[in-house]
């Protein structure tokens, strides 16, 4: 499969997936709470324009409502909700990451280059002219957990979640024209109520340990030091 | 007739060393003869070396010494010649640079017989080692360049951190020359002989063939100077004189190159590509730690003991590509990789001595060592400025010097990537091309401090506002590599067409693009993937000058150029205090990339006897995690093994007995 | 002969335009903040005013302080030649590749910092230092995001690159997009623009690229001024020609040139305009800033290269 034998809008599909995949990048780049969700807010818009695009393009019309939700929940409620959130705790402006940030940076190079390497032979069972995307929505996946990994403080740690499932849903768009509906609408479901859920366990966590650093949580430990 | 000629040449260089023994008494006349017979053996060996690897043909002589089953090989074919004539040209530049700088030691009253005996050892080693043809002979001048260069780095012993840096050189070097044994091993056992001719024939099983290739890649590495294996050479290149600095750096690390080439291309042969992704990114990292840990150093000659490292590093990345384009079926390409490998050891050899000439110089001249107390010696050394600047520009890849050329065949073997079938190595080897233009860039910027801060600005302490030019035949020796610098930058597609030859020699490749478009165009692919005219550049560049030059000189009469004090802003007078440091200047750098060193910045408080002040002490993570460590665990294990050191002498008597017992059954 | 005369013609006129760039940039920034600007042609006046200076050079400098502003002089008018400017297949093209020009921006460099080092002032030692620092960081972000459109069009001459792309159909290239970012970040960087270096500042601790020339005046300092505007069009021009080459002549008709002259004339002007935007509404970073901007170059380019490989190869 030629690159040049493509369609425009699908060209442009794997331009917005490169775009995600730079987002996530940013994400795990940004040292400022507030710019952080704004590049979360950014990567939602990118996705809702892929699947628009791929709507439109393959004629599934049932695409339009999963864009629809996108646009709705991960471009302005949840990014919303969790600004609004990081207002009234008070942590706008928290630096916080474990191990240099260059060094993340080579680690998120890595994993792109081997979910590159892993998707190969899966690729193949796809028909798609956009399956390269696969190996992309991979390493969106693997990029939001790292993130999760190296980010101390809890609110980073949602948004590498919600960045992971972008992943999940970016792979389900362009490699098999999205999921059953009834499974979508479900997942978008449980992210709205898993947003609102971890807002009270926010509050919870500092009023129970002084601190939305998890690695306080540490004094949880079995074995005492 | 080239290796009759190279004969010629280890027996002149055997013969200097010889001169001391013989005529203890005349000292004048060994001090002068030994010096010209070094620079007779190099000649020699430059015009046997160059004439085997321009005629393109291999000789063999069997000599009847050696072990009594194993005859002493010797062969000169295209790939030794070109080794050959590299460790040639560079000591007969170093004939014309000793005398002078020997002088220093007499005046100092230390011995000349054995610097004048391990020189001619070292370097008739070297010269036997690109000749040997069989382990036997290989091992023998390998452990005769080692052990004449420790003497050689132990020489001023009277300095204690020449003597501990003397004992880890020697220590790595015995460990590093038994892993080649064991690699030699192996290819002997199943090759049924010593003789390269019969260990090339050897059939291994792809298990074998990759220990092999590891124990020869750490023995050769080991010498060579590759990152973790490096830590002897930042220690033991800047204590020897530095016209043996010159020589080991320049040279014998190369001779470790030509060993690691000998042993994996033409012995061993078949490659695999994951070998070439060792290398490869053993090479990446080498060249890019050297660089980093050389832009913080403030002695000359350790800084560039620690570029040996980087440029090592270097032909490492041209070789690991070559590796992996032979073992994926691409051998033009890995011939691309193999040539653009040899080009930078002629290149590094070239200005690495020169840059080293130049040190021992301004060493001589100044009596400093560390940066912080020089400056200004343009002014006063302008020759060996213009040099040593010559060698500055050629290391840090700047065109249309020698060593840009060698860099960018390197860059041009590493956008092949995309031909391999695998994606992800296809996207690993770019990465490794920044990485090298990362390297080159931060080398420029080291350079730019060594020169700043040596040559330029004002004098940073007495001496070295007292200092005087380099005598004659100092200036000389830095004048030819220069020259060479220039001459094997401007003429690229002569020398790539040369070498070609040793890769038709190893891989039946050559590369007949590189030169087909004339001899003004480099064209490594093809003209229209990539062309560099080399002689058209310097020649624009001229012209560029020329025309500047015209235009703005009738103005000089109508404006004429006023002599002022500087100005500086209009700040007060100006102070050699005042200026940038060496360790300011690399400060940004330090601190960008400061994971990278171990280092402590403290300011030490103001007490009776000196101000307040800033120190600065940067050390090497290869040392104090990997070496300090396995020295710590070597102790105690020897500790434990001393436990039968008893000191009772029954005891002693008891050990004879139970060995006697046990040799008898063995033998029964 | 034709491409020849054509190729030293285009050289000349590029030396001749570049200080227009510079007044246009310049202008424009005035408009955005609201002042009077000079016009455009103002820093012809400039230069011909420091050519008619008396030169004063300091006591002690070294035949380096005055040799430089002649060879990074050379250096740039001699990377003007190898860029394609309105036509490719000019001979000058096949003299250097795009890593020799970048091998040529390293070499007038090196001379530019050692000036810098050579009067012994610590503004002059500063100024390199800086200098230095950024531009071994700009380097392999700018290889790399060349790299990825050289393995795209596999081919490093840039003549060769262009026509490529003018012969293929209108495709959207992923990797293109991040090539372009990357290189745009390392221009600005590597022209000492905002936000890495303000060319209007004086005695400032700010500066990089004024610090090194503080020494220097009348027509040393003219040709170092000269040389920094060649620059900026030089990189002006590359991005325009790589990234948006549509017009370009591909062969030596009078017509075609004229054309392309004019289509470049106003893609350098638009270019212009959007800097002077981007100057005039970014502020200059801390200067341990600066590495965390070429970090992110660097990133660009290297998914650029990724994409390329997962996205455009099969």
């Amino acid at each position: 499969m030629n690159f040049a034998m493509l369609t425009l809008s699908e060209q442009l599909i794997l331009t917005l997936a490169a775009l995600i995949l730079f987002s996530s990048f940013l994400l795990l780049a940004q040292s400022r709470m507030v710019s952080l969700i704004h590049t979360f807010a950014w990567q939602g818009a990118l996705l809702f324009a892929a699947t628009v695009l791929m709507a439109s393009s393959s004629g599934h019309h049932h695409l339009f409502i999963s864009a629809a939700l996108t646009l709705g929940l991960k471009v302005f409620f949840i990014p919303w909700q969790l600004r609004r959130l990081v207002v009234r705790l008070d942590i706008r402006r928290s630096v916080e990451t474990v191990g240099g940030p260059s060094l993340i940076m080579i680690a998120a190079g890595a994993l792109t280059l081997f979910s590159y390497y892993v998707v190969l032979p899966i690729r193949e069972l796809s028909l798609l002219a956009t399956r390269n995307t696969i190996a992309i929505s991979l390493a969106v996946i693997l990029i939001g957990m790292l993130m999760i990994i190296t980010r101390r403080k809890a609110v980073a740690q949602v948004i590498g979640f919600m960045s992971m499932e972008n992943g999940l849903f970016f792979a389900a768009v362009v490699s098999t024209y999205g999921m059953p509906m009834v499974v979508e609408l479900g997942v978008a479901f449980d992210v709205l109520v898993a947003a609102i859920l971890f807002g009270i366990f926010f509050f919870q966590i500092r009023s129970g340990i002084g601190s939305l650093d998890v690695d306080h949580l540490n004094r949880l430990t079995e074995v005492d030091k | 007739m080239p290796l009759p000629i190279a004969q010629l040449a280890v027996v002149l260089a055997l013969c200097s060393a010889l001169l001391p023994p013989l005529f203890y008494r005349f000292r004048h006349l060994y001090k002068t003869l030994a010096f010209i017979l070094l620079g007779l053996a190099g000649i020699s060996a430059v015009f046997a070396g160059a004439s085997a690897l321009i005629l393109r043909q291999a000789e063999q002589i069997i000599l009847p010494v050696g072990l009594p089953w194993l005859r002493s090989h010797f062969a000169l074919d295209p790939l030794a010649g070109f080794f050959l004539a590299i460790v040639g040209l560079i000591t007969s530049v170093v004939a014309f640079y000793g005398p002078a700088y020997c002088r220093e030691y007499e005046e100092d009253g230390q011995p000349l017989p054995p610097l004048t005996i391990f020189s001619g050892l070292f370097v008739s080693g070297m010269f036997l080692l690109t000749l040997a043809a069989d382990a036997f002979s290989f091992m023998v001048s390998w452990e005769l360049m080692s052990i004449s260069s420790y003497f050689l780095v132990v020489y001023q012993h009277h300095r204690a951190e020449n003597r501990s840096a003397a004992f880890i050189y020697l220590l790595m070097a015995q460990v590093g020359g038994l892993c080649i044994l064991l690699g030699f091993g192996v290819l002997a056992g199943f090759g049924g002989g010593f003789a390269f001719s019969a260990m090339a024939s050897a059939q291994l099983s792809p298990g074998w063939e990759t220990i092999a290739f590891l124990l020869a890649f750490v023995g050769f590495g080991m010498k060579a100077g590759v990152v973790p294996l490096h830590v002897w050479l930042p220690q033991a290149h800047p204590v020897a004189p530095s016209h043996i600095s010159a020589l080991m750096s320049g040279v014998m690390l190369k001779v470790a190159v030509y060993g690691f080439i000998r042993f994996s291309y033409s012995l061993l042969g078949n490659f695999h590509w994951q070998w070439g992704v060792l290398v490869l990114i053993v090479g990446a990292a080498s060249a890019l730690l050297g660089v980093l840990y050389a832009l913080m150093q403030h002695d000359l000659k350790r800084l560039l003991a620690y570029h040996s490292v980087e440029n090592i590093g270097i032909i490492y990345i041209g070789l690991g590509l070559s590796m992996i384009f032979a073992g994926t079926g691409h051998p033009s390409l890995a011939a691309l990789g193999l040539v653009a490998a040899l080009y930078h050891c002629l290149n590094h050899a070239l200005f690495k001595s020169l840059l080293f000439l130049g040190a021992g110089a301004v060493l001589q001249r100044s009596k400093q060592h560390d940066m912080e107390k020089m400056g200004g010696l343009i002014h006063r050394m302008p020759f060996t400025a213009g040099c040593f600047l010559i060698g500055c520009i050629s290391i840090s890849a700047l065109p249309p010097f020698n060593g840009f050329v060698s860099e960018w065949l390197t860059f041009q073997a590493a956008l092949q990537g995309p031909v391999l079938e695998s994606g992800v190595l296809g996207s690993l080897i770019p990465v490794a091309a920044a990485v090298l233009a990362l390297t080159g860039a931060l080398a420029a910027a080291c350079f730019v401090k060594v020169f700043g801060v040596v040559f330029l600005g004002l004098p940073r302490s007495v001496q070295a506002a007292a200092a005087v030019e380099a005598s004659y035949g100092m200036r000389f020796a830095q004048a030819v590599l220069a020259l060479c610098c220039l001459g094997f930058g401007v003429m690229p597609t002569w020398t790539v067409g040369v070498l070609s030859g040793i890769s038709e020699l190893l891989l039946h490749q050559g590369l007949p693009e590189a030169t087909a478009s004339g001899g003004l165009w480099l064209t490594p692919i093809s003209p229209a993937a990539a062309s560099y005219g080399a002689p058209m550049v310097l020649l624009g560049l001229a012209l560029a000058w020329l025309i500047t030059w015209l235009w703005f000189h009738p103005q000089r009469r109508r404006t004429p150029t006023r002599i002022a004090p500087p100005w500086d802003c209009g700040f007060g007078p100006l102070n050699a205090r005042m200026q940038y440091t060496a360790t300011a200047f690399s400060m940004p750098i330090r601190r960008i990339f400061s994971p990278v060193w171990p280092h402590k910045e403290e300011l030490l408080p103001a007490d009776a006897e000196q101000p307040e002040r800033y120190s600065l002490q940067v050390g090497d993570w290869a040392w104090q995690k990997i070496y300090l460590p396995l020295g710590q665990l070597l102790l105690a294990a020897a500790k434990r093994a001393a436990m039968i050191q008893g000191g009772n002498i029954r005891v002693y008597l008891a050990y004879s007995f139970f060995t006697l017992l046990f040799i008898l059954w063995v033998l029964v | 002969m034709n491409g020849w005369l054509l190729a030293l013609l285009q050289t000349g006129l590029m030396i001749a335009a570049a200080p227009l760039l510079s007044g246009w940039v310049k202008w424009c920034k005035c408009i955005f903040q609201n002042r009077q600007g000079a016009a455009p042609w103002q820093p012809y006046r400039d230069l011909g005013k420091l050519f008619r200076k008396e030169v004063v050079v300091a006591a002690n400098a070294s035949p380096i302080f005055r040799i430089a502003p002649y060879i990074v002089f050379s250096v740039t008018a001699l990377a003007c030649s190898v860029i394609p400017l309105v036509a490719t297949g000019l001979p000058t093209s096949a003299l250097a590749d795009v890593i020799v020009l970048v091998g040529f921006f390293a070499l007038g460099r090196f001379f530019l910092a050692l000036a810098g080092m050579d009067i012994g002032t610590a503004f002059g030692g500063m100024g390199s230092s800086r200098e230095m620092t950024i531009s071994s960081l700009a380097e392999p972000a700018m290889l790399l995001a060349v790299f990825t459109l050289a393995m795209s069009v596999s081919s490093t001459n840039l003549s060769t690159m262009i026509s490529t792309l003018l012969l293929r159909p209108f495709q959207l290239y992923p990797s293109f997009i991040f090539a372009a970012m990357g290189l745009v970040l390392v221009a600005l960087a590597e022209t000492g623009r905002i936000p890495v270096d303000n060319p209007a500042t004086h005695l400032e601790l700010t500066m990089i690229h004024e610090a090194m020339i503080l020494e220097y005046c009348g027509r040393h300092l003219a040709l170092m001024e000269w040389a920094a505007m060649i620059k900026l069009l030089l990189y002006s021009v590359l991005l325009v020609n790589l990234f948006v080459p549509w017009g370009i002549a591909t062969s030596l008709t009078p017509m075609l040139i004229m054309s392309a002259t004019l289509l470049l004339l106003g893609k350098l002007l638009l270019l212009g305009f959007a800097l002077a935007a981007a100057e005039s509404g970014l502020a200059k970073m801390r200067l341990f800033r600066v590495p965390q901007l070429l970090g992110l170059a660097f990133i660009l380019s290297l998914l650029g290269m990724l994409s390329h490989v997962i996205l455009e190869v099969r």
